[in-house]
């Protein structure tokens, strides 16, 4: 008997903590502005971050030093996050997630307003900035770009030029035959997929789902696509390119052990001949080319090897965005450091990124694709949660590496099926996802 | 801890009523000792209340969420969730790709069938006097005692193209030109081999301890009536670790159908080798599908108690008696 009361104190303890879990914060929906008066600036906010390796190497820690020139009552600490997506996501189920951090990818853009404090009302944001499109929710927007990236093809020109290519290849069918050309001529794997480590087949692939037709709404029309494979789409176009580079043995050898660190030393190097990645990536090449000894001046960067009346299409998208937590107490110094970062640090620049500031010009990465006339298509972000809806229901990933991967395994014979049964496939979890959600 | 303060005093109120009661069929002294004292009721829990609280804290209330959550729509970091009943459930049950990874539970648990036998056999040759005997026990073991993810990583470069094992092989003048984790059935194969490698020091030092645990007169007294090494084993050794055996069993079990480290680092799940954990994290925070994710977890849950049920009933857990 005299157990009894003890264990059902414990037991109610234990569902009054239960019940406390579930509960989430409200928000106060309040504006976050920065005052014009520098020296009203006040507090300590704590800004988080991926680039753990600016961190790190106290890069960040001089911005955070300009800043503090011009607000001499603030102070900026940063926390590095390695696994971002990840950690964030849980802290965000608590009110502590820093004062301004990069909104994680896989918050719904509905549940912006409970986690975000606005940054102004949209109308007036698109004239200063680029890519507010992606943080708008019910005429306000909540965050501002990192930087813009476009996509496009890393390569190494000296390789190309060996095997005595000198001009970009306009459809897929060209490029085939230059990677073939290359396989010949040279040493280098003309195409790395970087399997293992999968990232470089989610985003880039899908990042250049405009690239095709040239429309700022291709990835938004997919919310309303019931067959999003169907051919001369521009998801077969792409995802068909794929599947031929490796099915014809353009890429690596064992695609299972792949690694991204190395990867970027051979493309300096030569040993590799292209990868589809972004603007952001270049700079990353040339560094590791100046590393390797080599000249930086070889990395080259090609828009998609598809063109629609005669010009090549890029398609431009922001990065992470940053935004302030609704629960922060210094919403005007957080604010004041968001704008300070995209003003004045000049750090999209170095990225090799496009400023989100309509006023800054494009990066010195993006002169060749000025220079070739490449159209700049900054994708509509109009339809994206209802997008991203229908591919987390039919549980394709669009973002995600394993489909792309799958599609790999089947080119190279590993798993079995053909290309025409696995886009059907596709097509029809896509269809049966899209009558149930996104709408 | 406020609470099991005040509970003491009516405690000590009600025990008092009820002694005279008592304390004839006890037969305890007449005087109040120390045993009577309301602290010495309450002196276990103490004890008791930094494990439990622990226990609780970080067992059972996450379990009792994850219960929870399953019968909800969450998709693990909105606010709002609504309770959707058996949903999850019913869609777990009516797709049948989520229960076919659990084919790949069978290379783990073929090759748990290997790691047994090789561990029961080094054991036992360790178990008599050889020499380097310690040397080779912490050979065998030390693998275990490596982290996962380094083992991941390791195994990783040691089946890449023209890796270790490839030159290792050339060495001997066989080809090694065969991606190792290229297709699904090598794939497969290749991590359950790394498991291998990683937990036979786990079986091997369980097995040891409890062969070390026989009486050494036994042996004298076999090697008396002249048994050899084999008979020694199969009626010294072989009903002596019985219990441990078939613990070993259920952790092979349970183990093959919940793996997740090492095909989650070294492949990601890619080219067949995915298994249900590592399905269950993809539902959970690739398609923030936290609700199902829940349920998958509660099913495998479940599975694996039936799984220890049925064993235990096969083979009931009878004390051993050697002599």
């Amino acid at each position: 008997m005299r157990r009894k009361p003890l264990s059902a104190v414990l037991l109610a303890t234990a569902l009054l903590t239960v019940a406390g879990c579930g509960g989430g914060g409200s928000s106060s929906g309040e504006a976050a502005t920065a005052p014009k008066d520098p020296e009203k600036v006040s507090g300590t906010i704590t800004v988080l971050t991926n680039r753990t390796d600016l961190v790190q190497d106290g890069t960040m820690k001089k911005y955070a030093a300009e800043f503090e020139k011009t607000y001499p009552k603030a102070t900026v600490k940063f926390q590095g996050v390695t696994d971002y997506e990840g950690e964030v996501k849980i802290r965000m189920n608590t009110d502590n997630y820093g004062d301004v951090l990069l909104i994680p990818s896989v918050i719904a853009k509905g549940d912006y307003p409970k986690f975000f404090a606005p940054l102004g009302d949209t109308k007036d944001m698109e004239k200063n900035y680029r890519f507010t499109g992606k943080t708008d929710v019910g005429g306000k927007t909540y965050g501002i770009a990192n930087f813009g990236t476009v996509n496009g093809l890393v390569y190494n020109k000296a390789v190309w030029k060996k095997a005595g290519i000198t001009d970009w290849p306009t459809t897929p069918a060209e490029f085939l035959d230059n990677l073939k050309q290359i396989k010949a001529k040279t040493d280098a794997t003309p195409y790395y997929t970087n399997f293992k480590d999968g990232w470089p087949l989610s985003s880039p692939w899908t990042n250049s789902i405009g690239s095709v037709s040239g429309g700022a709404d291709a990835y938004a029309d997919l919310a309303t696509s019931d067959k999003p494979w169907t051919k001369g789409s521009e998801l077969n176009v792409l995802d068909t390119l794929l599947y031929d580079i490796v099915h014809d043995k353009l890429s690596e050898k064992d695609p299972t052990t792949t690694n991204w660190e190395t990867s970027k030393t051979d493309l300096a190097k030569g040993k590799i001949s292209s990868m589809l990645l972004g603007s952001w990536a270049v700079n990353q090449m040339r560094d590791a080319a100046t590393k390797a000894g080599e000249n930086p001046d070889d990395i080259g960067f090609m828009p998609v090897p598809v063109q629609k009346n005669g010009t090549f299409s890029a398609t431009m998208l922001s990065d992470y965005q940053l935004a302030v937590n609704t629960h922060s107490e210094n919403k005007p110094a957080a604010r004041a450091w968001i704008d300070w970062f995209t003003e004045k640090s000049g750090f999209a620049a170095k990225e090799g990124g496009v400023s989100a500031l309509t006023s800054i010009t494009f990066p010195d990465v993006l002169k060749p694709y000025q220079d070739n006339d490449v159209k700049l298509v900054e994708r509509s972000e109009a339809r994206t949660v209802q997008v991203d809806a229908i591919d987390n229901a039919a549980e394709i990933g669009l973002a995600k590496q394993d489909y792309r991967q799958k599609l790999i395994d089947i080119a190279r014979g590993a798993q079995k099926g053909s290309l025409q049964g696995y886009f059907d496939e596709l097509n029809k979890r896509w269809a049966e996802a899209a009558a149930t959600a996104g709408n | 801890m406020t609470d099991t303060t005040s509970k003491a005093p009516p405690a000590h109120a009600r025990h008092a009523t009820s002694s005279p009661r008592r304390r004839p069929g006890r037969g305890a002294p007449p005087t109040r000792s120390w045993h009577d004292h309301p602290l010495r009721r309450i002196t276990p829990w103490l004890f008791l209340l930094a494990p439990l609280a622990l226990l609780i804290t970080f067992t059972y209330i996450p379990v009792g969420n994850m219960i929870y959550y399953s019968f909800t729509d969450w998709d693990g970091v909105s606010p709002d969730r609504e309770i959707v009943g058996l949903d999850n459930y019913t869609q777990l049950f009516t797709r049948p790709e989520l229960f076919r990874v659990f084919f790949v539970s069978f290379y783990y648990l073929a090759a748990s069938a290997v790691q047994i036998v090789i561990a029961l056999y080094f054991a036992t040759v360790l178990s008599f006097d050889l020499r380097f005997r310690n040397f080779f026990k912490g050979i065998l073991f030390f693998p275990y005692l490596i982290n996962g993810v380094a083992i991941g990583f390791v195994f990783l470069y040691f089946f890449q193209d023209g890796g270790t094992l490839d030159s290792v092989l050339s060495w001997f003048g066989v080809g090694g030109d065969h991606a190792w984790l290229g297709d699904p059935e090598s794939a497969n194969t290749s991590l359950a081999g790394v498991s291998v490698w990683r937990f036979t020091g786990l079986n091997f030092v369980l097995f040891l301890g409890a062969i070390q645990s026989i009486p050494g007169e036994l042996y004298e007294a076999a090697q008396l009536d002249g048994a050899s090494r084999w008979q020694q084993f199969r009626h010294i050794i072989a009903p002596g670790i019985r219990p441990v055996l078939s613990l070993s069993v259920i952790l092979a079990i349970s183990g093959s159908l919940a793996v997740f480290e090492i095909p989650y680092i070294m492949t990601g799940g890619a080219t067949g080798t995915s298994t249900f954990v590592i399905q269950t994290v993809k539902l959970a925070f690739q398609f923030n599908k936290t609700g199902l994710a829940s349920a998958c977890a509660v099913v495998l849950l479940l599975i694996i108690l039936v799984v220890t049920w049925v064993q235990r009933r096969l083979v009931p857990d009878d004390k051993v008696d050697l002599v």
